[in-house]
């Protein structure tokens, strides 16, 4: 008997937590509201209130056990948003570089834009293709861009220690194609000169970049005169005119891709139909906005993954941290519990008080965690070598309303798994036997 | 150990509370031997007494911009070197663009480099002999099913054949292994051709090298046979940067992302939260007990013996769930690389870990233990034998 209903329980347990997982926040207000009709409305729900009215006011007593489920879903949320807003970060801050109405045009088959090599020809071709805006003038607003890497000292560092930026070289109608840079500090590069700006991540990472100062790329001298802001993946970059890029990488005449504003999105399956058709040339074409996401899936996943992973050990350890304290205070209030049955208490109340007892702590706990993971970790600095980059990418960590919504619903899943056990087990204590015990 | 039953029994009075709490250690090392071997596997790539003896010759400018074919020559006169090798990135991709193969174009005698190799004989040659043979680690034939024989289309994401088409295809003719796994796991996820295939088929190359590899005949000379080899190119247009492979490989791990960083700070929440709630546990254990321990004393227990006894009982409960989760950890590494799909390439958990973990263990287990131990020392039979 005892073990089929533990196993019911556990079916129970299974599916309210699969439910638990998909709920969108609007039905959980639901879930909330229909709990509380129930705790006024009705006669059981309100013999639920008063009891659970007693544990809660008795918590002070018991603080030690109690802040173990506090702490313990505490961290457990902490780390899983701290780790999520990472992936949110790095996501976000790829996803925001591209957008819908630009397009990036790479040789075919290459998968990301330092792998790609376009001659000349491609080039003028792909910037004169219908579609493509064009500015006052007349002129495209298309840039042809050339990556490469470049080798500098670090900020934090050791003396020969040095880090990999990714240097782009860029047309003149770069600043039409992306109004999102800025330049906060100093002036644009001149064309034909070597001269650079960099992105304000960039700046913050490696030494030396600063208007003004000199720097070199091999044996070649190269002046910062500015300093730009995206908020994006470019800001993790350098910037110089295309031409002066490739001749110090001797690139001669050749492009990585061609990057291009389109006067509107839907005038992008045109666009990729007429140069996919144009026997001249084998290219890819993607919007940005495609491009970018398709670069940062895999980094995304792992990290989290990760998180996901770490999280879920931790919660293990946070519930059966809360199984203990709460099997303690059920046995610590048995005869309480046992009197209220006697005088008449059905078993659900007892249930019901003791399950939101827990599920307030959870709450409390998980409550917490995200307040310390926001403060201590919002708009953190972080970086990595990006895939498909062959620099390092500056991203910010990004705690998002979602990402707390997650993990309050884990502090909730780990609290209700924690109380379960030990207030079927009130619930279920033979009145006689507890009344009987010390 | 006269007292271990003693011990023992007092731990498992509660079951039901000293195995909630086991379960809870058990993750929580579970954890920390997870976390450990992914920060041993950033820390110790590279780092084996082969990678101090090799040098890492690219060009200052960049990693990815090529070398001339002829700096090979010079570096080989240069005092110190016993030989020399390159290699160009392929950027190889299986089926799909975005579905990377670690792939280097070698001559030859790359592999005389890396003696933490094992290839046997028979496909070492067979590799020499045929041009479009390719040498597989064994991580990356099992990820793709391939063997001895087979013939395998890869797309190349840089380099395109004189057609412009960039489908190659490879023979492969044997299996690389990495004979420490801990310290050259890399090799086997690795793909080689030959460079003189490589260099014939694409028009983009041009006798260019991606990097060399230096070795050298004394460790200690490494820092002034680098130098020399830098003092080669010195003011030309292809100056160059030489570091050892273990300075080279520490850099790009640190690039990639702080590790040490992230699990310091993680396993610091969770042992902050084990502290606590082993803590409490054993709080409660020494509290109901507390007529029971003034019994031990009334029949001659010291308060020094009594207390070691609660300190005995905290360091068992830590050492019993973590040994379990350490345990845990070592059988569930292997099958975590494996569904990974050699994405993850984490080394079993070292003897190190190991350490690190039992002292982590005795040193919660004491603090712990403390303040219940303390307890228990001062108590005062009479008023605890009066429920006072």
């Amino acid at each position: 008997m005892g073990i089929l209903l533990n196993v019911v329980l556990l079916l129970v347990l299974a599916a309210s937590l699969a439910v638990w997982v998909i709920l969108p926040w609007p039905g959980a207000v639901v879930l909330v509201a229909l709990l509380a009709a129930w705790l006024v409305l009705t006669r059981r729900g309100r013999q639920a209130g008063s009891v659970a009215n007693v544990g809660i006011s008795t918590l002070p007593q018991r603080l030690g056990a109690s802040a173990v489920i506090v702490v313990g879903i505490a961290g457990v949320v902490g780390v899983l948003v701290a780790l999520l807003a990472m992936a949110e970060g790095y996501n976000q801050t790829l996803r925001r570089t591209g957008s819908a109405d630009t397009v990036i045009v790479m040789r075919g088959a290459s998968a990301s834009e330092v792998m790609s090599v376009l001659d000349q020809n491609s080039v003028t071709l792909i910037a004169q293709t219908p579609g493509i805006v064009r500015d006052a003038k007349g002129e495209p607003i298309a840039s042809s861009e050339i990556v490469v890497a470049a080798n500098l000292p670090l900020k934090n560092g050791g003396a020969d220690e040095e880090g990999s930026v990714q240097l782009r070289g860029v047309g003149s109608q770069v600043w039409a194609l992306r109004p999102q840079v800025k330049i906060i500090s100093g002036r644009r590069f001149q064309p034909g000169l070597r001269e650079l700006i960099v992105g304000r991540g960039a700046a913050r990472q490696f030494a030396g970049l600063v208007p003004g100062q000199e720097i070199r790329l091999g044996n070649q001298v190269w002046t910062v005169v500015g300093t730009f802001a995206s908020d994006d993946a470019m800001e993790s970059e350098l910037w110089g005119d295309a031409n002066a890029v490739a001749d110090t990488y001797q690139r001669g005449n050749s492009r990585a891709s061609v990057n291009a504003r389109l006067s509107d999105p839907s005038a992008f399956g045109a666009f990729k139909t007429t140069l996919e058709s144009n026997p001249q040339l084998k290219v890819d074409v993607a919007t940005t906005l495609d491009y970018f996401d398709k670069q940062s899936e895999g980094m995304t996943k792992v990290i989290r993954v990760m998180g996901i992973t770490v999280g879920a050990i931790m919660a293990i350890g946070a519930m059966f941290g809360a199984l203990n304290t709460m099997f303690a205070a059920v046995a610590a209030r048995a005869r309480e519990i046992a009197t209220l049955r006697a005088i008449g208490f059905t078993g659900l109340p007892v249930v019901v008080a003791v399950l939101l007892e827990t599920m307030l702590l959870a709450l409390l706990g998980g409550a917490i965690g995200c307040l310390v993971a926001w403060l201590l970790f919002n708009g953190r600095g972080a970086s990595t070598l990006a895939a498909g980059t062959v620099g390092q990418l500056s991203f910010a960590l990004q705690v998002t309303p979602e990402l707390l919504w997650t993990g309050l619903k884990w502090a909730l899943a780990i609290g209700f798994m924690g109380g379960l056990f030990p207030a079927v087990r009130a619930a279920r204590l033979p009145v006689t036997a507890a009344l009987r015990e010390l | 150990m006269k007292y271990m039953h003693l011990i023992w029994a007092s731990l498992f009075r509660r079951k039901t509370r000293t195995v909630l709490t086991l379960v809870s250690i058990v993750a929580a090392f579970l954890l920390f031997g997870l976390l450990d071997a992914v920060r041993t596997s950033f820390n110790q790539a590279g780092q084996s007494a082969n990678g101090a003896q090799r040098l890492q010759t690219g060009a200052k400018l960049s990693f990815i911009q090529p070398l001339p074919q002829s700096l090979g020559a010079q570096i080989a006169q240069v005092a110190g070197v016993k030989m020399v090798t390159y290699a160009n990135w392929f950027g190889g991709a299986y089926q799909d663009p975005h579905n990377q193969v670690f792939s280097f174009a070698v001559p030859p005698n790359y592999l005389d480099a890396f003696p933490e190799v094992e290839v046997s004989g028979g496909e070492r040659k067979a590799f020499e002999e045929k041009r479009t043979g390719a040498l597989v680690g064994e991580q990356l034939a099992q990820r793709f099913k391939w063997k001895v024989g087979d013939r395998v289309p890869l797309q190349s994401t840089i380099f395109p054949d004189q057609q412009g088409s960039k489908n190659w295809s490879f023979d492969i003719v044997g299996i690389m292994r990495a004979k420490d796994k801990k310290t050259s796991g890399f090799w086997d996820q690795l793909f080689l051709l030959h460079w003189k295939y490589f260099d014939e088929t694409t028009p983009y190359n041009r006798g260019q090298v991606g990097w060399y590899v230096t070795r050298v005949n004394d460790v200690n000379q490494a820092d002034r046979v680098a130098k020399a080899i830098d003092a080669l190119s010195v003011n030309s247009d292809h100056e160059t940067r030489t570091q050892t492979e273990q300075a080279a490989t520490a850099s790009w791990m640190k690039q990639l992302a702080d590790i040490g960083l992230i699990v310091g700070s993680i396993m610091g929440a969770v042992f902050f939260t084990l502290l606590l709630l082993s803590g409490n546990t054993m709080m409660q254990a020494v509290r109901e007990r507390t007529s029971e321990i003034a019994v031990l004393k009334t029949i001659g227990f010291s308060n020094r013996g009594v207390m070691a006894m609660v300190l005995a009982e905290s360091l068992l409960l830590l050492l019993l769930g973590g040994i379990l989760g350490l345990a845990l950890a070592t059988t569930l590494i292997p099958i975590v690389a494996g569904a990974s799909g050699g994405m993850l390439n984490l080394p079993v958990l070292g003897a190190d870990s190991w350490a690190l973990g039992i002292v982590l263990m005795a040193l919660i287990g004491t603090l712990v233990g403390a303040l219940p131990a303390l307890s228990a020392m001062r108590l005062n039979i009479v008023d605890a034998l009066a429920g006072r």
